[in-house]
Parts: C-alpha cells; sequence; structure tokens
C-alpha cells in the first residue's frame, strides 16, 4: 500500500488544458454549455462501426491522465440509453449497418453523433465496396466530424466539445434514411 | 519436412524467412500436412485465389512453419472439387477454410459449413475474390437482413444463453460472444466474427505494389508497423531489393516501440479489469509518454506509413535516437516499479492467477501462438528462432511461462516490455550510418508477375504474415494478411470454460486479439 501511495504522490497531477474550441469559449463556459444542454455531464457511447481499431487507440487516450476527459465531466457509458452522444468510427461496415442504426435508435434524443477518423468522415483508405458503405453519414445523422489518421485525442476532444455547441445552438443534422 | 518423400518438388519461397514452396495435390497436400504437424510444425495461414483465368482453377495456400522455416504449399482445385480439410491437423484451419469459401468460393470437405466472413451483407453465391467479380457486390441491400446462425446450444436443467455484441460495452471492436451457463459459470463460448469484415483483400486489388503497404499498415491500427514491415518484405523479397541496412534496424525501433505501447496499455487494462484502477492510471501515462515521443521521432504516434516497401520514410537524427534511449531507460524503471505493486496486490494477483488457464498440452493441440503461446510453454518467438537483421545482432531473449492464465500472460508481457526497452537503448546505440547515398530507402524493383512474396513478423501480439502476389505492370493480383489472432481466437474459447462469467472480460483482455486483422 505504501509503495502504491508514494508512487501516486510521486507522479503528480500530469493533467493538461484541455484544447479550446475557438478562441472567445473556454472550458469553464464549455462546461457551462455542457450543463445549459444537457443538464448534467455528457455522456458518450463509442459505437466501433468498422474501425482498424486505430481510432479506438486513440478514444482511449482519452481517459488517460494528461486529457484526463472525465475532468471535464465526459464519461464513456456501456449503454447508448445512457447515453447524451454516440461517438462512431468507421468506415461502416455492411455488417455493422444494422447494429449501428439499432444503437443510433436506443439512444435517448437530444442525441449527438460524432464520427471519429478519416474513414468515419469520407470512408478512409477503405471507400465504399461490397463489404462496406463508407462514411458514417451515411447510415446516421452526423453532427460533427473529426478528420485524422487516427485523430489525435486533442482533436477528438475539440471534436466532442464542437458537437455539444453545435446541439446548443440547435442544428440537428439530416437523416439519412429520410 | 521430408517433403521430398512426399513426391513434392520444393522451390525456394521469396521470404525473410527461409523458406520453399511446391505445388500439391490433394492426397500430397494432406499428407504434408500431416508429416509437418507430426514435425511439430505449426499453421500460419491457410487462404484461397482464384487463378481461372490462367487455367489452374481455384487454388488453395497453406503456409507452415517448422524448424527449418516456411513451406507454403499450393493446391489447384480441380473443377467444382472440393480440397481435404486440414482441421483435424491444424484446427485452426477451420476457420480460414470456412472464410477461404465465403471470400473465392474454394470449399473444403469439413462438415462445418457455416459462414465465417459472410454475414448476410452479400449474397452466398457471390465471391468477392473471384477474378470475375467487380468491387460492387449485387444488389446489395440497403438495410442486411440478419442471418440466422447455427449457434451449438448447450441443453440440462438451468442452462440459460447470455449473447453479447456486437456492440460491446467498452471501448472495443464490435464482434458477437455467445456464452451457454450454469449460474455464473460459463459451459461453453462460441464466438461470431467478421462484423468489420472491410474486404480488405479486394481492396488491395485497388492498389499499385509500391502504394499498398499504406493499406497494410490499416489492417490491424494497433500493429500498424507489424503490417507494413511483413507487407515490405513480402514485396522486396518477390523484388529481390536488399533493404539498407539502416532502415532495417529504424524498422525494429519502431516494431519495438510499437510493442512496448501495446504492452504498456495491456497492463493497465489488465489492472483495471481487476479492479485495480491505479494500474490503468499509471500505465496509460506510460503509454501516452511513449505515443508522444513516437510523434516527434516518427511523424506520427502509432508510426503509421512509417515502414514503406523500400526502407522507411525519414530518417532519425543522433538527438531523436538519444531521445527515445534514455526515455526507455526511464521507462524501465517505472515498469520495473509498477511490476512490484502488481507482483505484490493480493487482490489483483487474486484475479489473476489460475484465471482462464490454457494448459501447453492444450496449447499446443489447437495451436496457441504468439504472446499468449509464449505464456502456455508454447516459447516460438521469430526474433529469436529465425532472426533477421537486426535481430541476428540483439540477441532477443525470450520470454516463456507454462502456467497459462492471465497471471503468465500479464508475466509475459511485463518481460517483453522490459525486453523491447532494452531493445530500443540497444538499437538507438548501435544503429548504423546512412551508406553512401545517404538514404534509408530505396526504389523497390519491380515485381515479377505471379512470383509470391512472403513476409513474416513478430508483432506484439504473435506472427503477423502478408502473402503477396503481382499481376502486370506493378499491380497487385492478390494481397493476403493473416494474423495470429487466427490461431489464438478458438483457443479463448477454451479458456473460459470453467471460468466465470465476469472473469470473461479480464481473460479477453489478457488475450486481446485483433478484431479488424482477423475479420479483414
Amino acid at each position: 500500500m505504501l509503495t502504491i501511495l508514494k508512487k501516486i504522490a510521486l507522479t503528480g497531477i500530469r493533467s493538461e488544458p484541455a484544447p479550446s474550441v475557438d478562441d472567445a469559449e473556454g472550458v469553464a463556459r464549455l462546461h457551462a454549455s455542457i450543463l445549459r444542454t444537457l443538464g448534467r455531464a455528457l455522456a458518450i457511447r463509442q459505437v466501433d462501426a468498422g474501425s482498424c481499431n486505430g481510432c479506438e487507440l486513440e478514444i482511449h487516450a482519452l481517459g488517460n491522465p494528461y486529457y484526463n476527459i472525465e475532468g471535464l465531466g465526459i464519461r464513456f457509458v456501456a449503454s447508448p440509453r445512457h447515453a447524451d452522444l454516440l461517438l462512431v468510427t468507421g468506415p461502416v461496415s455492411r455488417h455493422m449497418v444494422t447494429a449501428l442504426r439499432r444503437t443510433y435508435d436506443a439512444t435517448p434524443e437530444p442525441r449527438l453523433v460524432v464520427a471519429a477518423g478519416d474513414c468515419g468522415c469520407n470512408g478512409g483508405i477503405f471507400g465504399e465496396g461490397y463489404a462496406t458503405v463508407g462514411r458514417v453519414a451515411n447510415v446516421v445523422p452526423v453532427d460533427v466530424e473529426v478528420p485524422g489518421c487516427p485523430p489525435t485525442p486533442a482533436a477528438l476532444l475539440a471534436g466532442i466539445l464542437s458537437a455539444v455547441k453545435h446541439a446548443a445552438r440547435g442544428v440537428a443534422p439530416a437523416d439519412p434514411r429520410a | 519436412m521430408r517433403l521430398a518423400s512426399l513426391g513434392l518438388t520444393p522451390a525456394r519461397l521469396a521470404s525473410n524467412l527461409p523458406g520453399v514452396r511446391a505445388e500439391a495435390t490433394a492426397s500430397q497436400l494432406l499428407l504434408a500436412g500431416r508429416a509437418a504437424a507430426d514435425d511439430g510444425a505449426r499453421l500460419l495461414g491457410l487462404w484461397a485465389s482464384d487463378g481461372r483465368d490462367r487455367g489452374r482453377g481455384l487454388c488453395v495456400h497453406v503456409l507452415l512453419i517448422g524448424t527449418e522455416g516456411l513451406v507454403l504449399l499450393e493446391h489447384a482445385l480441380p473443377a467444382d472439387g472440393r480440397f481435404p480439410s486440414l482441421a483435424a491437423l491444424f484446427p485452426a484451419a477451420g476457420r480460414m477454410e470456412r472464410a477461404a469459401y465465403d471470400l473465392a468460393g474454394a470449399a473444403s470437405d469439413q462438415d462445418d459449413r457455416r459462414g465465417w466472413l459472410r454475414h448476410a451483407a452479400w449474397p452466398a453465391s457471390w465471391f468477392p475474390l473471384r477474378r470475375d467479380a467487380t468491387s460492387d457486390a449485387p444488389a446489395a441491400p440497403a438495410e442486411p437482413a440478419s442471418e440466422d446462425y447455427a449457434f451449438v446450444r448447450v441443453e440440462g436443467d438451468g442452462v440459460h444463453e447470455i449473447p453479447v455484441g456486437p456492440v460491446h460495452a467498452g471501448i472495443i471492436e464490435p464482434g458477437h460472444f455467445r456464452f451457454q451457463v450454469v449460474g455464473e459459470k460459463v459451459l461453453r463460448l462460441e464466438e461470431r466474427l467478421g462484423y468489420v469484415h472491410k474486404g480488405i483483400e479486394k481492396r488491395f486489388e485497388a492498389f499499385a505494389v509500391t502504394d499498398g503497404g499504406r493499406l497494410a499498415g490499416r489492417v490491424s491500427g494497433d500493429s500498424t508497423v507489424a503490417y507494413a514491415t511483413a507487407y515490405a518484405r513480402a514485396a522486396e523479397t518477390a523484388a529481390g531489393t536488399p533493404v539498407p541496412p539502416r532502415a532495417q534496424w529504424l524498422r525494429a525501433l519502431a516494431l519495438e516501440r510499437e510493442r512496448i505501447a501495446n504492452h504498456l496499455g495491456d497492463l493497465g487494462a489488465l489492472g483495471n479489469d481487476g479492479g485495480f484502477a491505479f494500474g490503468l492510471a499509471q500505465f496509460s501515462r506510460l503509454r501516452e509518454d511513449v505515443l508522444r515521443a513516437n510523434l516527434a521521432a516518427f511523424g506520427h504516434r502509432l508510426a503509421m506509413d512509417f515502414v514503406v516497401p523500400g526502407g522507411v520514410a525519414r530518417d532519425l537524427d543522433a538527438q531523436q535516437l538519444a531521445a527515445l534511449a534514455l526515455q526507455s531507460q526511464a521507462l524501465a524503471g517505472e515498469v520495473a516499479t509498477l511490476r512490484d505493486i502488481y507482483d505484490e496486490h493480493a487482490g489483483l494477483q487474486d484475479r489473476f492467477r489460475d484465471c482462464g488457464r490454457v494448459e501447453p498440452a492444450l496449447a499446443r493441440r489447437l495451436g496457441l501462438a504468439g504472446l499468449a503461446g509464449r505464456a502456455s510453454g508454447q516459447a516460438f518467438d521469430l526474433r529469436c528462432d529465425f532472426p533477421e537483421a537486426p535481430y541476428d545482432e540483439l540477441q532477443v531473449r525470450k520470454a516463456a511461462r507454462e502456467e497459462g492464465d492471465v497471471a503468465a500472460r500479464a508475466a509475459v508481457r511485463f518481460d517483453e516490455v522490459l525486453e523491447a526497452l532494452r531493445l530500443v537503448r540497444a538499437i538507438a546505440d548501435r544503429l548504423p550510418p546512412t551508406d553512401l547515398t545517404g538514404s534509408v530507402r530505396v526504389p523497390l524493383a519491380a515485381l515479377p508477375p505471379h512470383r509470391p512474396g512472403v513476409g513474416v513478423v513478430e508483432g506484439w501480439r504473435g506472427a503477423v504474415t502478408v502473402a503477396l502476389e503481382a499481376g502486370p505492370g506493378g499491380s497487385i493480383r492478390r494481397c493476403h494478411p493473416q494474423d495470429v489472432s487466427w490461431a489464438n481466437w478458438p483457443v479463448l474459447e477454451h479458456a473460459v470454460i470453467g471460468n466465470i462469467v465476469p472473469d470473461f472480460p479480464l481473460i479477453n483482455k489478457s488475450f486481446n486479439l485483433t478484431y479488424s486483422g482477423h475479420d479483414l
């Protein structure tokens, strides 16, 4: 136990300030806008709809002490029914289309969708083919796209925060099924 | 292996490992498979290709590895014929054969006729890897029908079924697990994979050989260096292009950094799944340190696209190398401290020990390989068994355990991360200078069409294999990547038998197999 406490003390606090979404708005105001929009912390359900798992590695990194996403009042949850935001990686494989749509339908409104990675934004290197339908927006409405292969944790965080701003302005993306 | 006594005429195989290739009839395939299994050889891969436009019919390729190196057996099927199943000799072959049918329509004579990589997204009568298949599946449905997969059920009083996935509760890749349980005890687990099938092998056909490394580096993002290197070695050995020595060393540097980053991530996740959040916080911090240093050294946090056919994309200067060596030294100290904490944590060890055990005898019979294999007495590591430059000068110490439980798989990771940190220091210290041209990348010579090249690399999870066949004009005719996960996914089903359901995430994480690299 003593070695654990010693290691914690020696490690110290490594968290870094969150990236600003634009110059005018700081983290404190983003917190306020999360609270205004949702009335509580932001809950994210991550859905891998066909990624190479590179994006998942960087999404995982958001939880490490440097990015400390929970410290910003954002947490990953185990069910879409508990989620405000779906963080979806692609390209969407045909075998995941049904699962992704059902996950989206199970998420209570107001719901946000962030498509992460080049593949989620435009199909990426895999494109569209017999096994993939390409970008996430081909399957469910997407509020914000975060490019990158994979996007860095900082870019992912900025994308998540800007989706919340997006929602605060009341802009709803079109449903590809409509 | 006694290939000549079976009437086979072996020819040299273009590969970074010693190896031969031989054409085999159906009976020779079975006899050679049996001889190989008797000799203790292991199955690295099995795939099919379409040679009908060249008058050869559908072709099945079987890649084995024994003490002398690789053996690639190529069997051309008779029209409408089946090939003999190797699943009785190498259990992992069962799923590979089902995939060979799903993708190329080459059927084995095994009893299990269920689809494996094909669910319901494209018609069963259409085979994407046939030469006459255009890249679009015929009339793909907007919302694919859900398929009716025949899971094997356990009957009896109090037995019930738990379906899990494809969307899992964490930040994980998708797949379906079907548990048959009594109370909390797992009687049987059956995996259903293929959800992230992206048609990668078909996609390769749209790339030039010189450019295919980018796609290979995205087969499984966590092993991007291993895949890009295996692809590059396949292309280089087929083309006969020698790689600058400094580039070989830099590739090994990136590969060891990839091993370190993944092992650190897994050790943290194992602590977390064992209820020890301190471990996740500490190891995820160290992993981030590694990725940030990667960005400075390789221009990418995961070193994607650093390895290219012919060499590496950029050189590292003395200052960058010194920084990596310094970081390795600091990390070695931190990992040693954390290892002591893990080893002395009674609660954690209680979760780790005897959990998800695969005995060495079972591991050998099922063909458990790579990191998980080394935790169950299957002490194979390409860096030691067939050392290619620079490993031939670095004397890699092989990690090996016999216990086969979660604790052993954690211990192998600890041993290997410390060894990889030593290797990074050694490579940074002894890296050969650039040659007179000052280049770490040479142009790839033209690949002779229809002459396969095979690259095999010891990735952090185990062997990563890429078999490459060029077509005319520098095009890719067939590229088949095979991950060690093909060998290990079936063994996971055995590892959980008799364990309790809540231990499954811990056992699964201790294997940490790739979905994307398997589903292709």
